[in-house]
């Protein structure tokens, strides 16, 4: 099964922030096609190292499809055309020979570029600081099992909860919206009773973190839905919806 | 160098009351006076970080991810134990402990792991509270599920993400510190040095790895949490940028580094495929539940499926040769990891194993679909036959698995006392960084277990009884000798490494480093194997040192440039594994050495002779470090050979 391709690839380079950025073309010769998208971008920088040129900068960590680190939309799609996978996940068998494939960091003003393939997704983070979370302190909570929660939903929470925060839904999104990444914690946490106490606060604060800093609205086109390695669905935006609606009449 | 491992006075069960009941406490005036440095946010040092910062300290956080909710703790499939014993099959603290010390071969600290099968509870409660999702019954109570190396129910697992929801509740509560101002977050920054003053640990020397410029930071006390070392072998299930910078650089310092040789191989993972392959991806433990594993019974067979000309389910049921259930009976396909490991290599070595390279074993669940239908094999690892799909391209339902050992673990670490504080004063390591609670072998779903129990509930304690002697010490501002001394050092070696313009590229040396330590410090270690890697990795370290090549400069982003500064660290680590496991004459947990076998080729330790953590000391570049012993001593556990036969 030792399937080799010759492969053409527009990347886009950019020295930092301040840069404005071009595509440059590699040509790469026999990629196995049992290696992944990473591995193959990793034969490219060995070639260009060999060569005497930079490397491309590109984010990566677990390889494994769970850390969010990895991001690059590829021929146009965020992590590729593959369906729910990471571009750690996503396998060169996945390409035909001779193919060029286009490769450019997340694009959205929520998440500037840092140089070549690397954005800056700290805003994720602030979101999260604003809101996503249960206001308990280290020690003196209640034994784990002193409140039940039905199985359906604790499944539903896991389901929210299972976002890797990698900013997929918001670099497909023409309007750059982080909603369906809000509505996954926010939902994460009210389908929970610890996290129903401070409900309403939360979406409030995170939908404001999330307009300050700005992040466009949702206009409910469903491409995060579609381009979300996690398949977290967009019916948590109905649900951020409800709640930022319910808050909002209680005040 | 003196090693006081502090264990508090009185029956085991009541060490961690009394040391509590003991302790200094630091008053809340006093606590934002305090300046603490937490390295690293994984689950040990989010954990720590978030909880420092509730407790009213001065808290700076740093790691080297764009977020810290990356750290490589995400990745953590199965589960976390604790002896909740809510299934009431038996389980207690006590036999939490006792599976602990076992499992680890007899070589952890009894008053650690008692202490951390203590907490473990609280751990459940805590991450319960912050809405972590673990599975729950249909009566609305929490799903336990069974692991590797224990009789008893005690795993708690959120699908198979247990470690990223832990890790997701503790960077929430972290997030909620940083908003509420008693954490600074220090993202994409890397810590290249520590500064001790005055024989304390008081600041670090960072790298902000964006703009490539130096800080300095002060902290009345240090914490390191950087997970552990996996990454010396290259090829790992550790995360790309897992490594053990942090740990060196304090063993550079004065910390010991106690047993580098106890590495663990995990026995499930997917089989190499080719030179360019860059890390290994394990599929968990609880596939071994219900998957039967084997080989060919005869070479001929093995060939023809390795040449492509026979595919598994070609064989016949005689024709296979299931080697686990073989060798042993009682335990057959669920023996603990590093004996599952072992045995696979053997199959391997000896000319019958499958794959294009001939280095992987079956995993079937042949049987198991037959006895429980597809639906159900479905259902227990559904997403686990997808990710094996996704990489692999061969469909697990009608094809076997095939898989390979791999590095997954570290138990080996910086040395630490009851207080997991370090050989340096004021120094402290958290989580898998530590030497403390696995002897020589991890059992599953402890890693996490111990990652939070440092964070939350150990170093809370034991760091305030540090810092109360240091509330009439005053900031340092940065300017301070020590301080421009370190930073300086630091910076000399980045410009050092930049100087080379060699010809060899920083994975290139990676990978010949990785596969001397595979093929002399990996499995199955010799003598004479060991005193060659040692010689080997001596010559990789020379052309490293002169002809490492790395494009760029240090100003702005290098990502060739961090590579190299880490391998240069990796290359210390490799050595003094080496020295480790060629000093430590037995086999026992992950650390087997050929002349010390049974004579059906068991895992043979000499109690008399090495029940005792080796700690070693730094005494320059190019020096052999020195080896001092911590003696360990079993009051309670009552030491036996392992048998699973």
């Amino acid at each position: 099964m030792d399937n080799n391709i010759s492969l053409t690839l527009k990347v886009w380079r950019q020295n930092d922030a301040q840069d404005k950025g071009r595509f440059e073309t590699y040509k790469l010769e026999a990629v196995s096609t049992d290696s992944s998208f990473l591995e193959m971008m990793d034969i490219l920088n060995e070639q260009l190292i060999g060569e005497g040129k930079e490397p491309v900068a590109f984010d990566h960590d677990c390889r494994e499809g769970i850390c969010g680190m990895c991001s690059l939309y590829i021929n146009g799609r965020p992590h590729g055309p593959d369906d729910d996978v990471t571009t750690c996940q996503l396998h060169m068998r996945k390409f035909k020979d001779g193919e060029t494939i286009t490769i450019e960091p997340w694009r959205s003003a929520g998440f500037p570029v840092i140089k070549d393939l690397i954005v800056n997704r700290s805003a994720f983070d602030e979101i999260i600081a604003a809101g996503g979370y249960t206001s308990i302190s280290t020690g003196g909570v209640p034994d784990a099992n002193a409140i039940p929660i039905p199985k359906d939903d604790a499944d539903e929470a896991m389901d929210a909860a299972s976002c890797i925060g990698c900013g997929a839904c918001v670099a497909t999104c023409k309007n750059g919206s982080a909603m369906l990444f809000v509505s996954a914690k926010v939902s994460h946490l009210a389908l929970l009773p610890q996290g129903r106490v401070e409900a309403a606060r939360r979406a409030k604060a995170m939908v404001s973190k999330m307009d300050e800093l700005g992040f466009g609205n949702c206009t409910n086109t469903g491409a995060c839905e579609v381009e979300c390695p996690k398949g977290i669905s967009i019916s948590n935006i109905a649900r951020l919806n409800r709640e930022f609606l319910a808050a909002k009449l209680q005040d | 160098m003196k090693l006081d491992s502090k264990i508090p006075e009185g029956p085991l069960a009541q060490k961690w009351d009394n040391y509590k009941a003991g302790q200094k406490l630091v008053n809340p005036a006093n606590k934002r006076n305090l300046d603490i440095i937490v390295i690293g946010t994984g689950l040990a040092g989010a954990s720590a970080a978030a909880s420092f910062g509730e407790m009213g300290f001065k808290v700076k956080n740093f790691t080297i991810q764009d977020s810290p909710r990356r750290a490589h703790s995400i990745a953590a499939q199965g589960g976390i134990n604790a002896a909740k014993n809510y299934p009431n099959d038996g389980d207690s603290v006590h036999r939490l402990f006792y599976d602990t010390v076992k499992g680890g071969d007899y070589r952890a600290r009894e008053a650690n792991v008692y202490r951390l099968a203590q907490v473990s509870n609280d751990i459940i409660d805590q991450c319960v509270a912050q809405g972590v999702p673990f599975a729950r019954e249909y009566g609305g109570t929490l799903d336990n599920r069974s692991f590797g190396g224990a009789q008893v129910s005690r795993t708690f697992y959120a699908k198979g993400q247990t470690g990223q929801q832990l890790l997701i509740g503790a960077y929430q509560a972290l997030m909620r510190q940083v908003n509420a101002g008693t954490v600074d977050m220090y993202t994409r920054t890397e810590i290249v040095d520590y500064v001790i003053v005055d024989g304390k640990a008081r600041g670090v020397i960072a790298r902000d790895l964006v703009t490539g410029e130096f800080s300095r930071h002060f902290g009345h006390a240090v914490v390191m949490a950087t997970g552990g070392y996996g990454n010396t072998f290259f090829l790992s299930t550790n995360a790309m940028g897992s490594n053990g910078s942090a740990a060196i650089k304090a063993y550079q310092k004065g910390a010991a580094f106690a047993n580098p040789c106890f590495a663990q191989i995990h026995p499930t993972c997917i089989p190499v495929h080719g030179e360019f392959q860059s890390k290994l991806t394990l599929m968990s433990e609880s596939l071994r539940n219900d998957g039967r594993i084997w080989v060919p019974k005869k070479k001929e067979d093995a060939e023809a499926i390795r040449a492509g000309k026979k595919k598994a389910t070609d064989l016949s049921e005689e024709e296979r040769d299931y080697y686990l259930e073989r060798r042993y009976p009682a335990f057959g396909n669920l023996v603990p990891r590093d004996v599952a490991s072992r045995a696979a290599k053997e199959r391997c070595d000896a000319g019958f194993g499958v794959g294009t390279t001939g280095l992987a074993v079956y995993l079937d669940f042949k049987t198991a679909i037959e006895r429980l239908g597809e639906d159900t094999i479905r259902a227990r690892y559904g997403n686990l036959f997808q990710m094996y799909e996704k990489i692999v391209d061969d469909n697990p339902y009608k094809e076997p698995m095939m898989i390979y050992p791999a590095i997954h673990y570290t138990m080996g670490g910086i040395w630490v006392d009851y207080e997991l504080q370090t050989t340096v004063p004021g120094l402290f390591a958290a989580g898998e960084a530590n030497f403390s609670d696995h002897g020589a072998n991890r059992l599953g779903a402890s890693a996490l277990m111990q990652g939070l129990a440092d964070g939350y509930f150990v170093l809370p304690y034991t760091i305030q009884n540090y810092l109360a002697d240091d509330i009439r010490t005053p900031r340092m501002t940065g300017d301070e000798k020590e301080f421009v001394e370190a930073e300086a050092a630091a910076k000399a070696k980045f410009e050092k490494l930049l100087s080379i313009k060699g010809n060899r590229s920083v994975d290139s040396l990676h990978k010949e480093l990785g596969l001397v330590m595979w093929d002399f410090v990996g499995m199955a270690r010799n003598k004479k194997g060991l005193e060659e890697a040692i010689e080997k990795i001596a010559a990789i370290k020379k052309e490293f040192w002169t002809n490492v090549k790395i494009p760029g400069s240090g100003k702005g982003m290098n990502v060739e440039l961090e590579k190299a500064s880490r391998l240069a660290d990796f290359i210390t680590t490799g050595d003094l594994m080496a020295r480790d496991a060629l000093n430590r004459e037995e086999s026992c947990g992950g650390h087997f050495r050929e002349e010390f076998q049974t004579e059906e080729g068991e895992a043979l330790r000499q109690d008399d002779k090495f029940a005792y953590a080796a700690c070693w000391e730094y005494q320059g570049e190019d020096k052999a470090p020195v080896m001092h012993k911590e003696d360990l001593t079993f009051e309670v556990v009552k030491v036996a050979q392992r048998n699973y036969k």
